[in-house]
């Protein structure tokens, strides 16, 4: 098998994808008129200035000096790491509750006909709230809660947010995973008498797989984009989606700055895209109808 | 018919008088309700297999062979008549474990290796892992796969995955076998190599088998008994009493015996009277 050969073609063409977008913005910026392109009053393309578009190089500079002027000060790319490592930790958590809660709902709906078409509509009209109009809900709602001992705080809000959109990409994938047996299937483990439990267990949940760690891609994605969001429209503090508002407002300044922490962004997107993969590698024997198909 | 008898050996399957029968149906009606109004499926249908029978349900689609079946093994419930298995009701007898059964399609789970496969059962319903053990090597080794044990079911060809189900349906040593259209995928030399496995396992096994098919060679290499159904309702027809002995080799479908069984469940499906031959058949209507 060459193996070599499909192991280096993927790294090389990723590679190739962000040289050729690093080629396109230097291109159009060494090309392109200085006022941008304008159709129709409308800007269509950006201006080619240093302010509107700094050079690659100048950025990743920019990113390797010090955040601040003030003395001690850490480089760019360390807070921007920091950053991107808080809002890991958020959205993780929202990624966490949103699994749990769309796997949940996603059983009611597989174990209970009726609760499917109840749930169904009311999924659907979840995802077309805007993001935006509920952070300061649930933020107010958050403050008012007393858990005990537990304070609620700003980062439980951000959390929330990003498990409202993590945990519908899990509940429709989870259930399509959760009725994909094929009836032979469920009639061999009629005929062994199992209960609904161990069924699911070693029949249902088994063959979900294929079904949840696309969900999860999504959900993962969902998570972060949302905890960026909540960040920016709570105001929480410490996490990238907080430095991009930040740096941005130094941005006549100081341009190559700002775009450090979208970077982080999106290097965080990447990186957690990445651990649902290799989540993927270790449910290898899971996937063996996918990869046979 | 007499003579094939004498050569079978002490362990082997001939019917046992005694005790229950394996499989009681009596009166049997289904009707499935859909939306285009009721379908009557199974109409009046009595059957008996006696332990260690092989009995053989033969008909054209939608005779209602497939959903004896199912109502012998629980997983349908008729709408009038009664059904036991080893005199039990056929709820208990599914929740005793009293049968093992296989598909059409062999049904086995992707991520599980053949062994795993094969220890489904034993599983599921709590066998110590030396046990587990232990019964996997013999099942694989029964059906001849024992070199394919840690093989994951993508990798074999449709006729050792018909062979690993069997060997999962024969796990918990059932006294009866619920076998649909087992090798009804399968290309015909393949389908005669398991028929000749599944005519030695069963007899070493001693159990009763119910084996739904359409091909009538199959069923007449198989089967102590062929049990024919017609369609639009589905109602048994017609039985034609083959046993060809249990020494059944592939000589067996070159000989006379086998032709002239063949005849006679042809006949009995086609509902022409049956002329004088080594098997005889009865025409039920």
């Amino acid at each position: 098998m060459a193996v070599g050969s499909v192991r280096w073609r993927p790294v090389a063409l990723g590679a190739a994808g962000v040289l050729g977008l690093v080629v396109l913005w230097e291109g159009y910026k060494a090309l392109g008129p200085a006022e941008g392109v304008t159709v129709a009053g409308q800007a269509v393309l950006p201006r080619t200035t240093d302010l509107g578009m700094p050079h690659v190089w100048d950025m990743i500079g920019r990113a390797l000096e010090p955040a601040t002027s003030i003395e001690g000060a850490a480089p760019v790319w360390l807070a921007v790491v920091q950053a991107a490592l808080v809002t890991l930790g958020t959205a993780t958590a929202g990624l966490l509750l949103g699994t749990v809660v769309g796997i949940l709902l996603a059983l009611l709906m597989q174990r209970f006909v009726v609760a499917e078409w109840a749930v169904q509509p009311w999924l659907i009209l979840s995802q077309t709230v805007p993001l935006i109009a509920l952070a300061p809900l649930v933020v107010s709602w958050g403050g008012r809660l007393q858990l005990g001992p537990v304070q609620w705080e700003t980062w439980m809000s951000v959390g929330v947010i990003a498990s409202y959109l993590a945990f519908f990409p899990m509940a429709v994938g989870a259930l399509r995973g959760l009725k994909s047996p094929e009836a032979a299937h469920t009639d061999l483990f009629r005929t062994y008498a199992t209960s609904w439990w161990t069924t699911l267990l070693r029949l249902r949940l088994p063959a979900a797989v294929p079904y949840l760690l696309p969900a999860l891609r999504l959900a993962t994605a969902a998570a972060i984009l949302g905890a960026v969001v909540a960040e920016v429209s709570t105001g929480h503090k410490g996490g990238i989606g907080r430095l991009i508002i930040e740096y941005a407002q130094s941005g006549s300044a100081d341009p190559a700055k700002a775009w450090a922490p979208i970077a982080g962004a999106v290097l965080l997107g990447l990186f957690a895209a990445g651990l649902v993969y290799l989540l993927g590698l270790a449910l290898g024997r899971y996937r063996r109808q996918e990869e046979t198909a | 018919m007499t003579q094939d008898r004498l050569t079978v050996p002490a362990t082997a399957t001939t019917p046992t008088s005694g005790g229950d029968p394996a499989v009681r149906v009596a009166g049997v009606d289904k009707v499935f309700t859909g939306r285009r109004g009721q379908v009557e499926a199974l109409h009046q249908v009595d059957l008996v297999v006696d332990p260690g029978e092989f009995v053989s349900l033969i008909g054209p689609s939608g005779c209602g062979k497939s959903t004896l079946l199912r109502l012998v093994a629980d997983l349908d419930s008729p709408t009038a008549g009664t059904i036991e298995v080893f005199g039990k009701s056929a709820r208990r007898a599914r929740l005793d474990q009293d049968y093992g059964i296989a598909f059409q399609s062999a049904g086995l789970l992707p991520w599980r290796s053949v062994a795993d496969n094969v220890e489904l059962p034993l599983r599921l319903h709590g066998a110590d892992g030396a046990t587990r053990r232990g019964r996997v090597a013999e099942l694989l080794e029964m059906v001849g796969l024992s070199e394919f044990a840690g093989s994951f079911p993508d990798q074999l060809s449709g006729g050792m995955q018909q062979r690993v189900a069997i060997a999962r349906s024969l796990a918990e040593n059932p006294r009866l076998l619920l076998m649909d259209e087992p090798f009804g995928a399968l290309d015909e030399m393949t389908r005669e190599r398991m028929q000749s496995e599944l005519v030695r396992i069963t007899s070493e096994t001693g159990a009763a088998v119910v084996f739904v098919t359409h091909s009538i060679p199959e069923a007449v290499f198989l089967s102590h008994r062929v049990v024919v159904m017609t369609p639009r309702p589905g109602r048994i027809t017609g039985e034609v009493d083959v046993r060809l002995g249990d020494q059944r080799d592939e000589d067996l479908r070159e000989d006379e015996r086998f032709f002239a069984a063949v005849t006679a469940v042809r006949e009995a499906l086609h509902g022409r009277p049956t002329p004088a031959s080594g098997a005889h058949g009865r025409d039920l209507r």
